[in-house]
């Protein structure tokens, strides 16, 4: 009996109870809550736009489509190299493996630092929310480019947090925590990657393409 | 006997019970623990103490209005009681009460299971709420002062007032978070882990209702976690979704506040009848009345509750057809919590009806529940709503609902699953005692608040005209009543830890599958895991004492 004691508290992985269905339902409901939590900003973007349809279309014109289209770009590719990652691991390439998750990981950078760059001028420009430069204009460019940081800031987030997963699920993977007959946490991770792929992909027309 | 394997003839008395088993001593056996056991005593003993503090401040918002004019405080800080008395009581007490401390212990145990889906996710689970409540509790003394918006953090004041406003807001998202999880394990939990044989209608109702009440969780809290987010983004950035300065709408708020927090009414409420229903059975001793009417309706209550939000707003601007609308759904979802009620009324006919505390508190909560949902109906009615909105009758009706509801089912819960907790016994007359001041203190308390709200006393007033002095008075000798109620019941509770008795494992003739591990249970909960070949609640004489 200690034995089984000592291994619920100290809870090393080997006597843990495993439930790969379990783990990956636990996982969906999680992404469920993700797109909740967007969805609350995607109904205040669909609220604004009615009311001020004519001045979004007006902002969004000024938004580098080129730089948006670029991190759509990059940002599929990486959830093609997470795929990989996550084959490779099942097929017990470790080594293959770990290249595509840092590759992926190097994409989700790619993406931050074009958005950096992005912000940065229209910070440079005097676009951010309670500038002055801004106020001086129609409530509802304000109320664009409120939801443009808002949205793509949040994004960014996850962005960050998934990449810092990655990092993570590398570790695992070098010290054989995740196997090719146990891989249900880089799977996870993998989905977590695509939620942040996906919702992109209605960033992208809502903000860059709306013009 | 809904078990087969398991039962009370074979005491597993070899093993020790999980005070006992663990790897770690002291303080880290329980700051460090993934046992699903020690997690519900560790929120337990987190939130009886955020209880008494609410509870504090409560008094000293009655003890105000115990004269006219200022008795002993100054307006703004009568504005940040009630600021404070909300959001420790909503968010630190009773939305994450009854499935954080009773759906951790009880839920595995009761579907037959070692522990939840994922253990360390339900510690990291408490962490948050800890986390989440430290910073609600240190805005209180830092920044600009307490916030004095109310709990319901309405824009734009919450925007502009110097108040710290912004921590407390964070401190909500980070328990917010904590919630999203516990509902989230609880989920794949009743999935993957139920005992052999216990299928979808064998489940006992107190997990079907943290069930239900899970979903409600997983699917409301991210829109209370957005809108959170941005009232901080809006106090920090100015980013102008909901300031109408900037050309955002404060309404949009609303509707979004409204989209979790009417829900999360529904959280409060689900576990609460949930544990009723286990305890009206097996002090009634007899099955439960319309077993596939009570799953029903509670998975009714979650869907159709997330559907009543704007009831709150009838009064903030909205059109006339969606009020109609909102106001339709409201009365609808009245129906699956009467069901509820009659199913209750109707297990105790041709019961041996045992009026033991715990008892006696679910007996309080379906009388107080029912005031509370049909003053609740009352709003739902267009015309009278505008009467009586934001008056003291609003006030009366959720206190009903949640401290009559809600409070009354954690403190049945408390009474009931108390010998299996602790493996000792309270007082059984001082607690009967207590519950004749609480429920009596409670009437005199919120009753009156009705009838002044009915009169036209406005809520959040620090003061009062003349005509209402009457039934202040009478309504702050009911709170020292009652507060002298809850504090009988809790100096029962705590002195009943150290009364060395020995506890049967199944001291009320419950059948659900608690019962059949000892008290307090093992580290493991189950020596051989159980299997279930009959529906729940089947109460057989023949192997029980005979009834009383």
């Amino acid at each position: 009996m200690s034995a089984s004691v000592e291994s619920h508290d100290a809870g090393p992985p080997a006597a843990e109870h495993r439930d790969y269905i379990g783990a990956k339902l636990g996982m969906w409901i999680f992404i469920f809550t993700e797109l909740i939590l967007f969805g609350g900003l995607f109904v205040a973007y669909g609220m604004y736009r009615s009311m001020h349809a004519h001045e979004f279309h007006k902002a969004a014109g000024e938004l580098n489509v080129v730089l948006g289209v670029i991190n759509t770009v990059v940002l599929l590719t990486s959830s093609l190299t997470m795929v990989l990652s996550i084959v490779a691991i099942r097929l017990k390439r470790k080594g293959q493996s770990m290249i595509f998750l840092a590759t992926t990981m190097v994409l989700g950078c790619v993406f931050l630092v074009n958005k950096f760059f992005e912000w940065r001028a229209k910070i440079h420009h005097g676009l951010y929310p309670g500038s002055e430069h801004l106020m001086a204009r129609p409530p509802g460019e304000r109320l664009f480019f409120g939801l443009y940081y808002g949205m793509t800031g949040l994004h960014g987030l996850h962005v960050t947090v998934g990449v810092t997963v990655m990092a993570v699920m590398l570790v695992l993977l070098r010290r054989d925590k995740i196997r090719h007959d146990d891989f249900i946490k880089l799977e996870n991770a993998g989905l977590y990657w695509h939620l942040v792929d996906v919702i992109w992909i209605f960033l992208l027309p809502l903000f860059y393409l709306a013009a | 006997m809904s078990t087969a394997a398991a039962s009370i003839a074979t005491p597993t008395h070899g093993e020790p019970s999980f005070y006992a088993g663990s790897s770690r001593r002291g303080m880290l056996s329980w700051l460090l623990t993934t046992d699903h056991k020690r997690i519900g005593l560790m929120y337990l003993a987190a939130m009886l103490t955020f209880f008494l503090v609410g509870m504090t401040l409560g008094v000293f918002m009655r003890l105000e209005h115990l004269t006219m004019g200022p008795t002993i405080m100054k307006p703004t800080t009568y504005n940040a009681l009630f600021t404070l008395h909300g959001v420790i009581m909503i968010f630190l007490f009773v939305i994450p009460g009854l499935p954080a401390v009773f759906g951790n212990f009880c839920l595995p145990i009761m579907i037959g299971a070692k522990d939840v889906a994922f253990p360390r996710l339900n510690l990291l689970s408490w962490y948050l709420f800890m986390t989440g409540a430290t910073i609600a509790i240190t805005s209180l003394f830092t920044g600009g002062g307490p916030p004095d918006t109310g709990w319901s953090f309405y824009v734009p004041y919450s925007v502009t007032t110097g108040t710290n406003v912004t921590m407390a807001v964070l401190g909500a998202f980070v328990i917010g978070f904590s919630s999203i999880l516990t509902g989230l394990n609880f989920i794949t939990t009743i999935h993957r882990m139920r005992a052999k044989g216990m299928n979808w209608m064998r489940m006992p109702l107190f997990p079907w209702a943290l069930y239900a009440t899970a979903w409600v969780q997983v699917l409301a809290t991210p829109i209370l976690g957005i809108t959170l987010l941005l009232v901080i983004l809006e106090r920090v950035f100015h980013l102008g979704i909901f300031n109408p300065a900037i050309g955002g709408d404060p309404i949009l708020y609303q509707h979004l506040f409204w989209t979790y927090s009417h829900p999360a009414v529904y959280i409060m409420i689900i576990p609460a009848m949930g544990a009723i229903s286990e305890i009206i059975p097996t002090f009634a001793h007899r099955t439960v009345f319309g077993y596939k009417a009570i799953v029903m309706s509670s998975m009714a209550i979650a869907a159709v509750g997330s559907l009543v939000w704007a009831h709150h707003m009838f009064t903030s601007g909205m059109s006339e057809t969606a009020i109609i609308i909102f106001s339709l759904l409201t009365f609808l979802v009245a129906i699956p919590s009467a069901i509820k009620v009659f199913n209750w009324v109707a297990t105790l006919y041709k019961g041996s009806v045992e009026l033991k505390a715990p008892m006696l508190f679910a007996l309080g909560f379906i009388f107080l529940f029912s005031i509370g949902g049909l003053t609740g109906l009352f709003q739902g009615a267009l015309a009278i709503n505008m009467h009586i909105h934001d008056t003291y009758f609003i006030v009366g009706h959720f206190h009903y609902v949640m401290f009559g509801g809600t409070g009354f089912a954690f403190f049945a819960a408390l009474h009931y699953w108390y010998p299996k907790m602790f493996g000792r016994m309270y007082n059984e007359r001082t607690a009967i005692v207590a519950w004749v001041h609480i429920f009596v203190g409670f009437n005199m308390l919120y009753f009156t608040m009705l009838v002044l709200g009915m009169q036209g006393m406005p809520r959040r007033y620090y003061d009062h005209l003349p005509q209402f002095h009457g039934g202040h008075i009478h309504a702050t000798i009911g709170s020292w009543i009652m507060v002298a109620g809850l504090l009988m019941m809790f100096g029962n509770l705590v002195r009943g830890l150290f009364r060395k008795v020995e506890i049967p494992a199944n001291p009320w003739g419950g059948v659900t599958l608690e019962w059949t591990v000892p008290s307090p249970p093992p580290v493991e909960n189950f020596e051989i895991l159980p299997v279930i070949t009959e529906p729940p609640y089947t109460f057989n004489p023949v192997s029980k004492e005979p009834a009383p």
